[in-house]
């Protein structure tokens, strides 16, 4: 079987090789990457999270920005090694949208 | 771990399709190529992928490919190269495989 990401040799269209701007969010998100998989934590390895990429499935691989597939996927190897739960995790995510609503009213 | 090929040999990647982490890509599978060169012996990225240490480390090769070989429908000239870095598990030797 093929895997989804295995795409060498298939038509994919056009290469856009235009640099383009990072956002700030995007610059935190290589920074969480380079953090957790340093020699100080080593929480994560860069073989996981390409594993981790890879198993987020076809349709997300596709609809996900290149960084949305980074931190999706360093979510989902947290979560299977216990270093936050998914109720921690949402938790937090409701408080972090409820202080984003607040400041905008 | 001592190295099953050194640099010139024939060899044909394995054809096989096994589910899970794999640095060996679609396209190259089942195709003959040679040993360009000895890169180095690393822990097995496709155990690491899962959080095992994938010791004992595998020795990786580079792999010379005809162009033609891997793409049927390939245009460029005939003596197109391309080279894979591809790791020792992946690799049998031409002889044996039997086509």
């Amino acid at each position: 079987m093929r895997r989804h990401h295995d795409m060498g040799g298939l038509d994919a269209g056009p290469v856009d090789p235009a640099e383009h701007d990072y956002t700030p969010w995007e610059k935190r998100v290589d920074a969480i990457v380079r953090l957790l998989a340093g020699k100080e934590r080593r929480l994560i390895t860069l073989d996981e999270h390409r594993r981790a990429m890879e198993d987020l499935g076809p349709g997300a691989y596709d609809e996900l920005s290149y960084y949305e597939r980074w931190i999706s996927a360093i979510t989902n190897i947290l979560i299977e090694k216990g270093v936050i739960s998914v109720e921690e995790l949402g938790g937090k995510m409701e408080a972090v949208k409820a202080r984003w609503q607040e400041a905008r009213e | 771990m001592s190295a099953r090929f050194i640099v010139g040999d024939r060899v044909r990647v394995r054809q096989a399709y096994p589910p899970g982490h794999v640095r060996t890509p679609y396209y190259v599978r089942g195709k003959e190529g040679v040993v360009s060169r000895m890169i180095a012996e690393h822990p097995n990225p496709e155990e690491r992928a899962y959080g095992r240490d994938g010791l004992p480390p595998v020795p990786v090769y580079r792999v010379l490919f005809r162009q033609n070989d891997l793409w049927q429908d390939y245009q460029g000239p005939e003596g197109d190269t391309t080279e894979l870095d591809i790791q020792e598990h992946w690799l049998g030797p031409l002889e044996e495989d039997g086509g």
